[in-house]
């Protein structure tokens, strides 16, 4: 066990026995995100580099502290990429950061999210015990897949100390183009284009335009260019559009006291919000800057068979949907039993847990 | 909706609240008193053609596709709704009868195996698919639908449902999400985790569970990853939206043979290294060609040591770039011959050997063993030395098929049952292969499930403290221990047990970490 580890280990035992709440972060990039907590921040920096990488096995190794600039770099001189494209806001966030929010950036409708590329964790509990869950291979069913329950978890259950994730290589090519249109027509269009063999790999809506990224071999590109139409972006342009709403640095973002992210199944219709709309995901991520009542957006969001996140300007009932209550109490025993004492990030990803 | 803060209850229910241990045991049979009390009680909810009684009627059921594991359950139901699953839930959970939920049966590591005191809970009459959304790309099924039934019924809009384990035929989704099964085709479109968008299921105290669905993610912790490949431990699935594909306009597969399976190890690991992810990479061995063959007429080439298949699909344009870009690092890797298949045809001759591989087992020896152990890729060539002295110290012969794209082999141990000792040293042979895969950083089951079958294994992959999170996770979703028990997850007496019997390099997992 390294230093940095050792000392975390013996920070959380000490907390453990004396009750107190710790506030895990790493580069805090995300600060924003889940509720306001109280607690003795832990800083997962120390723990940091990447331990084990392989680029024919699409597997890297690292420790939480590791940044995704490393990681992005070390994986570039391969030509391998991290797919789920995680944000990284205004900085340069950490793995067991990156993991623990859970959040993926514009080609998480093609290739999944962070959940689909963790292979294996090392969670550090909250009496200082190591374990490891999963591992360094693409399949792996024996034993319960706590690495992906751990994903998104905030940290509530433990602190992620290492992480195993898969990696692909960089498409051949990649081609952004686009085609002004309504809202309406862009979902028409996503719907139209989904059930076609078309190499998309984001789709997004804004300002009156739809811009579609296609990745894979020339060949492929070139014909889907034929069907979808459009202009093509020039490569820079098309790199800072994708990093403009993967790192939320688009003015659409900028200077909104409200705003909620939709995470809706992609064919919803155009919902009766008002206030400025954007989407991405091919029309399965909205973005709707509203004034409306938290309970209102809520409650169209789960008649649409999703949920509703208030991103930014939530109140006192916190930014995530409520839980059912056969959820939440699975919930509330999980923490009970991976942390007993509730001394990890208490109450950042469900209120009281 | 979120209640107030609350203070976590007493420490002692932690790690320590093991739903393990109470049915570990799944031999013990429930009392005559018991058993017909439980009749009456589901009698009461489920109509007369819903319950197996007869023992004639319930031997069907005594074991999965692990034959050798068998146990005549005390009971065996066949609700036809969804009410009545729940029905049968909260039967059983009032009266503490273990339930053990069944699709279609084809499950390889005993995960379905019954138990003496428990009811089968057989999901094969839920087998409707309720929709099939060609906007959305999603289908919504019921547990019993068959795998391939997804992709016939996805067929007419031009898409398919990705996971295709070998037994797709046959195997139920229920099934697949309880195993999270693979496929060929996985290491480029995923498994059954990658592929299930949502369920709806039931807990053991009949509560409705909805995780996932229509949309891609949803709020608080992700228990729908968690549900998948829980081997029926966490709750009973009813259904299941699934994520459909389009039909890629084109596949065709490259056969290359090898002179040395060292090399061939190599060329997957290169293929890999060039950017160049295959719908499907498989390798076979000589054993296991000289074995489908005869069989199957493929047209395999008996000569080489190795043959590798590789799969690329998409647009013709793209297609042909991709096999020409295959073939020239299947040359550059030392291939000593190089067939394209030329038609639809001829690329499902080209798999059916590697799809046939078990029944071809079957058919060379009385009986086979089928491991699933997942290495990692560069220690291919190391495995596969390490099986050949194996096969001389037991005595015993071994073909290997692998998903070699992903590290998930199969070595299928040939042995006879009926000669003494054979079966033994069988279960020897796959326990050491095992325990190997996890000493060169792999896993004990890549997508066949731990079950009964490896339970034992399990010991040896995860320290105490490991197996005591999963029976955390167990008892949150069920407290009781009802669901399943004595699968997938060892008991610390258990694990005693093994240690006992077996010492493991003398090594425990995270020897630098004290132990409480």
């Amino acid at each position: 066990m390294d230093t940095a580890l050792h000392s975390m280990r013996e920070r959380i035992v000490a907390a453990h026995h004396a009750r107190t709440s710790l506030r895990i972060h790493g580069n805090r990039t995300k600060d924003f995100y889940g509720a306001t907590i109280k607690g003795d921040p832990l800083d997962t920096r120390g723990h940091a580099g990447i331990v084990d990488y392989e680029p024919s096995e699409l597997v890297l190794t690292a420790r939480c502290g590791t940044s995704l600039e490393e990681i992005a770099l070390t994986l570039a001189k391969h030509g391998q990429f991290l797919a789920f494209e995680p944000p990284a806001f205004s900085g340069n966030p950490t793995l067991g950061g990156i993991v623990a929010a859970g959040l993926s950036g514009p080609r998480r409708a093609q290739v999944g999210a962070v959940r689909d590329f963790v292979l294996g964790t090392r969670l550090l509990t909250a009496e200082g015990e190591l374990l490891r869950f999963g591992g360094q291979v693409m399949k792996n069913v024996a034993g319960f897949d706590v690495s992906r329950l751990l994903c998104g978890s905030l940290g509530i259950l433990g602190l992620i100390s290492e992480v195993s994730i898969k990696v692909l290589p960089l498409p051949k090519q990649e081609v952004t183009l686009r085609l002004p249109m309504s809202a309406t027509e862009a979902l028409a269009a996503f719907n139209r284009w989904r059930g076609q063999p078309l190499p998309i790999s984001a789709g997004s809506w804004f300002d009156g335009a739809t811009t579609v990224r296609l990745s894979g071999a020339p060949a492929a590109l070139a014909a889907a260019q034929v069907r979808i139409g459009g202009d093509p972006l020039a490569d820079d342009d098309a790199a800072t559009w994708w990093n403009s709403l993967r790192n939320q640095t688009h003015p659409f973002f900028g200077n909104r006291t409200s705003l909620w992210r939709l995470s809706v199944p992609a064919t919803t219709p155009l919902m009766a919000i008002p206030g400025p709309l954007a989407a991405e995901w091919n029309g399965a991520l909205r973005w709707h800057a509203t004034e409306l009542p938290a309970e209102e957006v809520r409650r169209l969001a789960s008649a649409a068979g999703g949920t509703a996140t208030q991103w930014r300007g939530a109140g006192e009932d916190g930014m995530f949907h409520p839980l059912s209550p056969t959820v939440l109490e699975i919930h509330r025993k999980l923490k009970e039993r991976f942390d007993p004492r509730g001394i990890f990030n208490p109450g950042r990803l469900v209120t009281g847990l | 909706m979120q209640d107030a803060p609350r203070k976590p209850t007493a420490d002692s229910l932690r790690f320590e609240a093991n739903p393990g241990t109470r049915w570990s045991d799944l031999t013990q049979p429930a009392t005559l008193d018991h058993r017909q009390t439980l009749i009456c009680a589901l009698q009461a909810v489920l109509p007369a053609d819903c319950i197996l009684e007869r023992e004639e009627e319930r031997r069907p059921y005594e074991c999965d596709g692990l034959s050798s594991h068998t146990q005549l359950p005390m009971l065996v139901v066949l609700p036809r709704t969804e009410e009545q699953v729940r029905a049968v839930l909260t039967t059983c959970h009032a009266l503490d009868v273990p339930v053990v939920a069944r699709g279609a049966g084809t499950g390889l590591s005993g995960g379905a195996m019954p138990h003496a005191s428990g009811v089968v809970l057989s999901l094969a009459r839920l087998n409707g698919i309720l929709k099939i959304d060609p906007e959305a790309c999603t289908a919504r099924v019921q547990p019993g639908v068959r795998n391939l039934a997804v992709s016939e019924a996805a067929a007419p809009f031009g898409l398919y449902y990705a996971p295709d384990p070998s037994s797709q035929i046959a195997c139920s989704i229920g099934g697949n999400v309880a195993e999270n099964s693979g496929g060929v085709h996985c290491l480029k479109y995923g498994l059954t985790v990658h592929n299930v968008l949502g369920i709806r299921g039931f807990t053991i105290m009949g509560e409705l569970l909805e995780l996932g669905g229509g949309a891609l993610d949803s709020p608080g912790l992700d228990l729908l990853a968690v549900t998948i490949g829980s081997e029926g431990l966490l709750v009973v699935v009813t259904e299941a939206t699934l994520k459909l594909v389009p039909k890629p306009e084109l596949a065709q597969v490259v056969m290359a043979s090898f002179d040395d399976t060292g090399k061939a190890g190599d060329a997957v690991a290169a293929i890999i290294a060039a950017g160049i992810i295959p719908a499907g990479l498989e390798m076979m061995d000589r054993k296991a060609t000289v074995a489908v063959e005869p069989f199957v007429k493929a047209g395999y080439d008996l000569t080489a040591e190795a043959i590798l298949l590789a799969e690329s699909d998409g647009t013709p344009a793209e297609v042909a770039a991709e096999i020409a870009d295959i073939e020239r690092v299947l040359r550059a890797s030392g291939a000593t011959t190089i067939k394209v298949s030329q038609s639809e045809a001829e690329r499902l001759r080209f798999w059916s050997g590697r799809k046939n591989a078990f029944p071809a087992a079957g058919r060379i020896s009385p009986d086979y063993y089928c491991m699933d152990g997942t290495i990692p890729r560069k220690t291919l060539g190391r495995m596969l030395r390490a099986i050949g002295d194996m096969e001389t110290r037991f005595g015993l012969r071994c073909m290997n098929v692998f998903h070699a794209g992903d590290g998930n082999l199969h070595p299928l141990i040939l042995f006879d049952a009926n000669a003494p000792g054979e079966m033994d040293r069988a279960n020897e042979f796959g326990a050491e292969i095992l325990e190997l895969c996890v000493k060169l950083g792999g896993t004990i089951t890549g997508e066949h499930g731990v079950g009964v079958e490896k339970i034992n294994s399990m010991c040896v992959q995860f320290s105490t403290a490991e197996r005591n999170a999963f029976f955390a996770v167990k008892s949150a979703f069920d407290e009781t221990g009802l669901l399943n028990p004595g699968k997938a997850i060892p008991t610390l007496a258990r694990c005693a047990e093994y240690g006992k019997l077996h010492v493991h390099q003398g090594q425990i997992p995270h020897p630098d970490l004290p132990r409480f």
